[in-house]
């Protein structure tokens, strides 16, 4: 693998960061909290970015998709994550649209894809439940057979964008015991199935997700996604590749979190002189950039490890979300120290990504998880 | 690309048959071949092997041929690395003339210096020292004093230079001497080139904590420069002196970032000491597996960025900013790494000599007390921060 941009990729770099600067400011984020917007983020501005190709980077032409890589779509989630944008590549892309694409029979795939490149349709993925905190193989519910039909019980807990998706794609356990790889299914549910509760949740980052009960949900064998008992590894590779693609969305919140403390380092002026002089901010700024440059590697190299399918893509997974978490939550910590008593005020943006980072770093496995999870790859 | 096939082809073939069966495997000499003068090889076939590969031009594979280099384009040169690595060679040389003054010359030498100092560093018949810090500049480099009075055709030198990496084994110095003390610090500086059988240079090794004596002092008194020995311009030798200290903040990082290499893994290092450690599965005491674990990711982090560097390098883009991370990145790396492998050793990590620890625990103490120096040397890691957030921050002073 090389780690540089080609011509194209750059290209579509430079679109994604011209579109979020004057599409999706940040002030963009304030007033959809503000204004407890039902959705939480802009269709419109989801229909734009499908129609920009975005949406459907990862999917295969025969579905309107780009049939480009996580090494493309990587690009367009860090720009987005420069301004903390919050439509659903993760839930309806990489998620329910990853596990669709990995598993999902023709008819499934001609029935949603379409719909999801287009970006009419969304998706999420339901596979935490309130006891799983970062093992898949906790699902938190459960698949019974009653004839042809399976019926689904259970909760899961911060399905994002679950309180909008067309469709959730639900972990069930079908045989065994939690915990166990084997034994693991996968159900696609229409929004409106009996016995689907769906309830918004909402999270200190201000971002989409829905807590879900299955009550007696019934599905049929045509909607199962892949084979019965057989979706464990998969769901591992789904939330892996998702992971890439939050891991980019953090490369450009901390890139962006500290651009912003530069600046006011640069501008900002106690005891005569901009505080950019002091050597004790200096140091803590340099740490910063080393950080950051570290994390734009790790980020390249597991997007395109999974690009490439490489043997070691798990390993390079789990550096990147330690990087990237580790990294974004210490910048942004930083940068609200070094903005000082504003830092703290809801008027300035730095706040925003404080809480994101945060936020990230709990989704799909914390750096203590992945840190314990390399240890398990490398075999100790 | 076939080009580059055949030339790994006939590369490794020419490597395989030439490097003598001696210097590999288990029972080959573990003495680097420093060159000089004074060397005195560890076996004699590292003599054959350098002068082999002196001929083919592979001690200096990317220099030119008409300076006793390989003539090789980055590809080609990264090929040759590779099969080297593949077939467990020794390197035939190293030294500060192939990584530091060589390819200062080549920037900024005039043909008549390339002429004649880079066919003998490429031989492996002089090897050069650094004389740049004083015992009163350091981190303030540019307030260095030793003084080069202009006598007409040549310099007088007198001063001292301190932490010069073995002057005591050293050929020829390559030096930082003030001509023009009335001049703003930076600007009255000059990169000089001497010859250390001079008359008036005399050298005074420095004991180290970790028992070794790697550096010594250096003393000009009265020691005669010729005027020819000026790199560039007079008065100038701070802008030589800066893309030197390039090139040895890359060599430290290269050398001090590359983790493992053929050594035991940290994690089979635990096995070993930890009681009640199994073949395999989790190892018993979560809290050493985590900082493993952590040095590992540093390590794969770093080496990643190293990486990115060299491929943008090799797609003719500029040096990112990135590249201004690696001495700081990788020598505090080592650092925790060395500190860490003790950790790990426990009571077997305090050895210093004799009975009752293995050369490997030996070796692991003088280790770690050297790689104290990491951050110190080359610029501190206070100075690599200080450039990091004035060249590419854009901070002010």
């Amino acid at each position: 693998m090389e780690l540089i941009l080609t011509e194209d990729q750059e290209l579509i770099a430079k679109t994604a960061a011209d579109f979020a600067a004057e599409r999706s400011p940040v002030a963009r984020v304030r007033e959809l909290r503000d204004g407890r917007d039902a959705t939480g983020f802009s269709r419109d501005l989801w229909k734009e970015m499908a129609d920009l190709g975005w949406v459907g980077i990862p999917f295969a032409e025969a579905h309107g998709g780009a049939d480009l890589g996580l090494a493309e779509l990587a690009l367009v989630l860090e720009a987005l994550g420069r301004t903390l944008a919050p439509e659903p590549f993760l839930s309806t892309v990489l998620l329910g649209g990853g596990a669709l694409a990995a598993q999902g029979s023709a008819e499934q795939q001609e029935q949603w894809l379409p719909g999801v490149v287009s970006g009419d349709k969304l998706l999420a993925l339901a596979y935490q439940g309130p006891e799983s905190r970062y093992d898949l193989a906790v699902t938190g519910a459960t698949a019974r057979r009653e004839g042809d039909e399976w019926v689904l019980d259970g909760e899961k807990i911060q399905v994002l964008d679950g309180h909008v998706a067309d469709a959730l794609l639900v972990s069930a356990r079908s045989s065994g015991s939690e915990g166990e790889t084997e034994g693991i299914s996968l159900f696609l549910v229409p929004k409106d199935r009996a016995g689907l509760e769906i309830v918004r949740q909402i999270r200190v980052d201000h971002r989409n997700a829905a807590g879900v009960r299955l009550s007696g949900v019934r599905v049929g064998a045509d909607e199962v996604l892949g084979a019965i008992d057989g979706a464990g590894a998969i769901l591992e590779q789904v939330v892996d590749r998702a992971t890439v693609g939050l891991c980019a969305e953090m490369l450009g919140g901390m890139q962006q979190a500290f651009d912003l403390t530069l600046e006011h380092l640069k501008s900002r002026e106690q005891f005569g002189e901009v505080i950019g002089t002091f050597q004790a901010l200096k140091h803590r700024a340099a740490d910063i950039f080393i950080e950051i440059e570290l994390a734009r590697s790790v980020v390249m190299a597991a997007a395109r490890a999974a690009d490439e399918g490489a043997s070691d893509l798990r390993q390079l997974v789990s550096l990147a979300k330690v990087r990237c978490g580790d990294a974004y939550v210490h910048v942004t910590n930083e940068g609200v120290q070094m903005y000082g008593g504003v830092g703290m005020t809801d008027e300035y943006d730095i706040g925003f990504y404080m809480k994101r980072a945060r936020a990230a770093q709990l989704t799909f496995g914390d750096s203590s998880h992945h840190r314990d999870r390399w240890a398990k790859l490398g075999g100790y | 690309m076939a080009d580059l096939e055949t030339f790994r082809g006939e590369t490794r073939a020419w490597l395989d048959a030439q490097c003598p069966s001696t210097l590999r495997g288990q029972d080959a000499p573990v003495a680097a071949v420093w060159g000089g003068r004074k060397w005195q090889p560890a076996h004699p076939d590292q003599r054959v092997w350098l002068e082999r590969c002196a001929e083919r031009g592979f001690t200096a594979p990317t220099w030119p041929k008409e300076f006793g280099g390989g003539g090789l384009s980055k590809d080609e040169a990264k090929i040759l690395a590779q099969e080297m690595r593949a077939l467990r060679l020794p390197p035939p040389l190293l030294g500060f003339g192939l990584t530091m003054i060589g390819p200062t010359l080549l920037q900024y030498g005039t043909d008549d210096q390339k002429r004649e100092h880079l066919p003998p560093i490429c031989r492996g018949e002089i090897r050069w020292c650094q004389g740049y810090s004083e015992p009163g500049a350091g981190s303030d480099l540019a307030g260095l004093q030793t003084r080069a009075e202009d006598c007409g055709d040549h310099y007088l030198l007198n001063g001292s230079k301190i932490w010069t990496s073995d002057a005591d084994q050293a050929d020829w110095i390559f030096a930082l001497v003030r001509t023009d003390p009335e001049a703003k610090k930076q600007e009255g500086i000059t990169f000089l080139l001497l010859d250390m059988e001079t008359p008036g240079v005399s050298v005074s090794p420095i004991q180290l904590i970790s028992g070794a004596s790697p550096f010594c002092e250096t003393y000009f008194e009265n020691a005669k420069a010729l005027k020819k020995d000026v790199v560039f311009k007079v008065n100038a030798g701070w802008t030589v002196a800066k893309a030197l200290l390039g090139h040895e903040r890359t060599m430290v990082a290269e050398a001090f970032g590359s983790g493992e290499g053929s050594r035991a893994t940290l994690a089979e290092r635990a096995r070993r000491y930890l009681p009640g450690a199994e073949a395999a599965g989790p190892l018993p005491d979560a809290t050493l597996r985590d900082r493993i674990v952590q040095v590992e990711m540093d390590t794969r982090s770093f080496a990643l960025t190293m990486q990115r560097s060299r491929d943008a390098a090799k797609a003719g883009q500029q040096p990112g900013p990135e590249s201004s991370i690696f001495k700081v990145v990788g020598t505090e790396l080592n650092q925790r790494r060395q500190e860490l492998l003790m950790d790990i050793a426990g009571p077997q990590g305090l050895g210093w000599e004799g009975e009752g620890f293995e050369s490997d625990e030996l070796d692991l103490t003088r280790s770690w007390l050297r790689s104290r120096g990491n951050t110190i040397e080359g610029g501190t890691s206070e100075i690599q921060r200080n450039v990091i957030a004035k060249r590419v921050l854009g901070l002010p002073d």
